[in-house]
C-alpha cells in the first residue's frame, strides 16, 4: 500500500502543465470560439509530440504504454487550463478502445495527432463533443463499439462555447471495434471527466483566492471576511477529498486483475460523484466571491464556470453516479 | 502507486481480526462517561494491552508493536469493524502521548507511557476554561512556582471524563506578566493532587462525562512540566495536528459506521419497510464520503512516511470527519423515521438506541478539538493563504 505518485509521474504532470500554460492561455481558448472547430491552434500536435495522446496505447503500437493512474493527473491539468480540444474523449477512451480492438490504422493516426477522435457513449447522453471537427467517433451501439468515420451531425450550441456539441443524425460508414469493451469505455469516460472536474475546480479556487486577496471593500481585502473565507475553505475541502477518489478509481480501472466490473464501476462512480459535487461547489463559491465581475463574459472566470457546469453533468451527474454506487453496494 | 495490501499487511490484518474476534467483550460495555462504565472500559484497555493491541503504533519497549502508519490504519479499520468498545484511553494516547514522545524527558517517557498503554493511567485533557474556549491562549489558571512545586489556582471546564481520570494534562499560566501565548506551561497533574476539586457536569446525553476542575492552592511537582516552562503553547500546538487529524479519528471508525448504515437499509428492506430514494441517495453519499476520508488518509500517510509533517492540513481532516460523522448518524435517524427518537431502553429502540447515541455524540464533533469555524479560518488563512486582515 502506497498512495502516492512517482517522481516521473510528477515530472510528466509538470511538463504538461507548463505546456498548457504556454500554448493554451485563456486568450487562446477564447480565440477558439470564433474558429471553425473551437480548438486552440498548435495544441494538438504539441500534445502528440510529448506523448500525451498515446499514454494508453501499448508500446508495441508506438504508444507510451502507461495506464490510467498516469493519465488522470494530466487530465486534471487539461481541466485546469480549460483545454477546449476533445482531449479526454480522445486520450482516455478512443485511443485505448482502438488499441484493444486492434484497429491499428486508426490507432496510429490518432496517437500521431493526425486525427482527432471523440466518443458517443450511452453514458454520455445524446450530444457528442466536437463531433463535427473530429475525424472519428467511437460510437456505442448494439452492445458494442464501432468506429464511425463518415457521419452526419446536427450542431447543438452549448453554454460553453468551447464545447462544440452535435447530435449524430446518421452514421454512414463504420468499422466494428470488436474486442473493445463498451462498459469499460463508459467507465473511462466518467473517470476522465472526473479528473477534469478536479482541475476545473482547482482553477476556480486559485483564481478566486487571487481575486479576493486583491479586491478591497470597506477598506480591506474582501478575502479577510470570514464569510468569504469559509466559502473558499469549503471549496478546498471538496477538492481535497474528491481527488484521492479519482486517483483511487484510476487504480481500479488500471488493475482489472484485482478489480471486477462491479468494483470498478463503484470506484469510478464514487470519483465522479465527489468530483462533480466539488466542481459544482467551486463554481458557485467562485462566482459568489467575485461578485458582479464574475457574472460578465469579459472576465475569464466564466470559462471555468461554464466548463464546470458542463463537466459536472457530463458522463453522469453526481446523483446518477451515487445510484450506481448504491447498486454496487446492494442497497 | 500501489493500492493493494502486501502479503505482510494481509497477514497483519488477519492476525488483528482474529484477535479482536476472540477477545472483544461479548456484550456492549456501559457508557464510559459514567463511573462504572469508565472502569469497565479500563479493564478492556488492560485486555488490549495484554494482547499487545492497546498501542500498536508505539515502540515495543513501551507496550506497542512498532507498527508503521499503514499497519496502524489497518488496525484501526479492523478495530472499529469488529464492534469493539470505544477507547477510554484515546485522549491520552492520541493527544498526550505524541507530546510525551516529542518533548518528554527520558524519565517521563519511562514512567508515563507504559502506564498509559496498560490503562493504569487514564488521562483527561484540561485545557478549556470558562473564559478560554476557541481563544485558548486566554487561559487564566495560574501556576506560581514555590520551591519544587507549582501552586495552581483557577478553573478548568469541559474536561472529558475528568471526574474519573487518574491524570490530567493541563495548560496553565506560569508567567502572568508575559504576552498571551508566552507564559503558558504544559503541566501533568495527578487527579488526587491536594487542592484539586472535580465536579462532574452532565452532558447532552445526561451522563456525567464533563468535569469542572477547581484548583485551590493545588500543589504539583515541577518535574511534571512537559517541555520547558513558558513553552506550553508550542508544546501543545505541536500535537494539535494529531488531535484534529488522523490520530484521534482514523477512517476505520467512519467506515464501520458507513457499513452499519448500509446494513440498516438492508434490514429495513427485509422488514418490508419502504426506503425513500432520497434516503438511499443520502446513505450512499455518506458511504462514499467515508471512503473519501479513507483514501485521503492513505495519501496523507504516504506523505508522512516520506517525512512530511501534518500541518494545517489537519484542519481539513477535522472538518471532514466531524461533518461526515454527523451525516452518517443523521441519515440513520431519518431512515429510522419515528423510531429514530427512541432512546436506549425503549422496547422498540433499534440496536439499543445506538444510532441516537451516536448522533448526539456526533453533534459535538464540530465543537471539540477546535470548532469547525476555527478550522475553516485555518484552512482559509494557512492552507489557502487568504489575508488575515
Ligand atoms: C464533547 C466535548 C468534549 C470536550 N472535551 C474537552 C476536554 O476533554 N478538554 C478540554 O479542555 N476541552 C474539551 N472540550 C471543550 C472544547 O475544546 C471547546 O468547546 C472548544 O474549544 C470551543 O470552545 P467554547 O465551547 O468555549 O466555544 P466558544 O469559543 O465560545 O465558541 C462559540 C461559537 O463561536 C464561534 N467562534 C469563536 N471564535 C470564533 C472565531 N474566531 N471565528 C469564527 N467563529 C468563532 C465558535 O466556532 C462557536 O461556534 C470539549 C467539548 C465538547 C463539546
Amino acid at each position: 500500500m502506497r498512495f502516492s505518485f512517482t517522481e516521473e509521474q510528477d515530472m510528466f504532470r509538470d511538463t504538461v502543465r507548463d505546456l498548457l500554460a504556454d500554448v493554451c492561455p485563456p486568450d487562446a481558448v477564447r480565440a477558439g470560439w470564433d474558429n471553425d472547430d473551437g480548438r486552440v491552434p498548435g495544441l494538438w500536435p504539441a500534445l502528440a509530440e510529448m506523448g500525451m495522446l498515446s499514454i494508453l496505447a501499448p508500446e508495441e503500437d508506438g504508444g507510451l504504454g502507461m495506464d490510467e493512474v498516469d493519465l488522470v493527473r494530466l487530465l486534471e491539468e487539461t481541466g485546469y487550463a480549460g483545454v477546449p480540444d476533445p482531449i479526454m474523449e480522445h486520450v482516455a477512451v478512443a485511443v485505448p478502445a482502438l488499441a484493444e480492438a486492434g484497429a491499428s490504422g486508426h490507432l496510429a493516426a490518432a496517437i500521431a495527432g493526425e486525427t482527432t477522435c471523440t466518443i458517443a457513449l450511452t453514458g454520455g447522453g445524446d450530444y457528442v463533443v466536437d463531433a463535427e471537427g473530429a475525424d472519428l467517433v467511437v460510437v456505442e451501439r448494439d452492445g458494442g463499439l464501432v468506429a464511425a468515420t463518415e457521419y452526419r451531425v446536427e450542431p447543438q450550441a452549448s453554454i460553453d462555447r468551447s464545447r462544440r456539441l452535435g447530435k449524430l443524425v446518421a452514421v454512414d460508414s463504420v468499422d466494428p471495434l470488436s474486442g473493445a469493451d463498451p462498459i469499460l469505455a463508459n467507465d473511462r469516460a466518467a473517470l476522465g471527466t472526473a479528473a477534469q472536474c478536479i482541475g476545473v475546480a482547482r482553477r476556480l479556487l486559485d483564481s478566486t483566492v487571487d481575486y479576493v486577496s486583491e479586491r478591497r471593500q470597506f477598506g480591506k481585502p474582501v478575502g479577510t471576511y470570514q464569510a468569504v473565507k469559509h466559502h473558499l475553505a469549503d471549496v478546498r475541502l471538496g477538492i481535497e477529498f474528491a481527488a484521492p477518489l479519482v486517483h483511487r478509481a484510476a487504480w481500479s480501472v488500471a488493475h482489472p486483475e484485482s478489480h471486477d466490473v462491479t468494483t470498478r464501476a463503484r470506484d469510478v462512480s464514487m470519483a465522479k460523484a465527489m468530483a462533480a459535487d466539488a466542481v459544482d461547489r467551486a463554481c458557485r463559491a467562485g462566482l459568489q466571491c467575485h461578485g458582479a465581475i464574475g457574472y460578465t463574459d469579459e472576465y475569464d472566470l466564466q470559462l471555468w464556470l461554464k466548463r464546470g457546469w458542463a463537466l459536472a453533468a457530463a458522463h453522469g451527474d453526481a446523483p446518477s453516479h451515487r445510484d450506481r454506487v448504491a447498486d454496487a453496494l446492494g442497497i | 502507486m500501489d493500492l493493494e495490501l502486501s502479503p505482510r499487511h494481509l497477514e497483519f490484518r488477519d492476525e488483528c481480526r482474529s484477535w479482536l474476534a476472540a477477545n472483544k467483550p461479548a456484550r456492549p460495555l456501559r457508557s464510559m462517561d459514567t463511573a462504572a462504565g469508565f472502569e469497565e472500559h479500563r479493564e478492556w484497555e488492560r485486555v488490549l494491552f495484554d494482547g499487545g493491541w492497546s498501542v500498536p503504533g508505539w515502540p515495543a519497549s513501551y507496550g506497542g508493536r512498532d507498527c508503521d502508519l499503514i499497519e496502524w490504519l489497518i488496525y484501526e479499520e479492523e478495530y472499529w469493524l469488529s464492534g469493539a468498545p470505544g477507547r477510554v484511553s484515546a485522549n491520552g494516547v492520541s493527544l498526550l502521548a505524541p507530546t510525551i514522545f516529542n518533548f518528554g524527558t527520558q524519565a517521563q517517557q519511562d514512567h508515563f507511557l507504559p502506564k498509559m498503554a496498560s490503562g493504569e493511567h487514564i488521562w483527561a485533557q484540561g485545557w478549556s476554561e470558562p473564559g478560554a474556549g476557541s481563544d485558548l491562549a486566554a487561559i487564566a489558571t495560574r501556576a506560581i512556582r514555590d520551591g519544587d512545586h507549582y501552586v495552581l489556582n483557577g478553573q478548568k471546564t469541559w474536561c472529558s471524563r475528568g471526574a474519573f481520570a487518574d491524570w490530567i494534562f493541563c495548560i496553565v499560566r506560569t508567567d502572568p506578566e508575559a504576552e498571551r501565548h508566552a507564559g503558558l506551561t504544559y503541566l501533568l497533574v495527578p487527579a488526587d493532587a491536594p487542592g484539586l476539586e472535580r465536579r462532574p457536569i452532565g452532558r447532552l446525553d445526561g451522563e456525567p462525562g464533563f468535569a469542572e476542575l477547581f484548583f485551590d492552592d493545588c500543589r504539583v511537582r515541577v518535574d511534571n512540566v512537559l517541555g520547558e516552562e513558558g513553552q506550553g503553547w508550542a508544546v501543545a500546538m505541536a500535537a494539535a495536528g494529531s488531535e484534529r487529524g488522523l490520530n484521534l479519528r482514523s477512517p476505520g471508525r467512519f467506515m464501520a459506521a458507513a457499513e452499519r448504515l448500509t446494513e440498516l437499509v438492508r434490514t429495513l428492506r427485509a422488514e418490508q419497510r419502504e426506503i425513500d430514494p432520497r434516503r438511499r441517495d443520502e446513505v450512499t453519499d455518506a458511504w462514499i464520503r467515508a471512503q473519501a476520508y479513507r483514501w485521503q488518509t492513505y495519501a496523507t500517510a504516504a506523505r508522512l512516511m516520506d517525512g512530511a509533517e501534518l500541518g494545517s492540513e489537519a484542519s481539513l481532516m477535522k472538518v471532514f470527519w466531524s461533518e461526515l460523522d454527523l451525516e452518517l448518524h443523521a441519515t440513520a435517524l431519518r431512515l429510522l423515521g419515528d423510531r429514530g427518537e427512541l432512546a436506549a431502553g425503549a422496547p422498540d429502540a433499534v440496536d439499543g438506541g445506538r444510532w441516537l447515541d451516536g448522533y448526539v455524540f456526533a453533534l459535538s464533533g464540530p465543537i471539540y478539538a477546535g470548532t469547525n469555524e476555527i478550522q475553516r479560518n485555518i484552512i482559509a488563512e494557512r492552507v489557502l493563504g487568504l489575508p488575515r486582515r
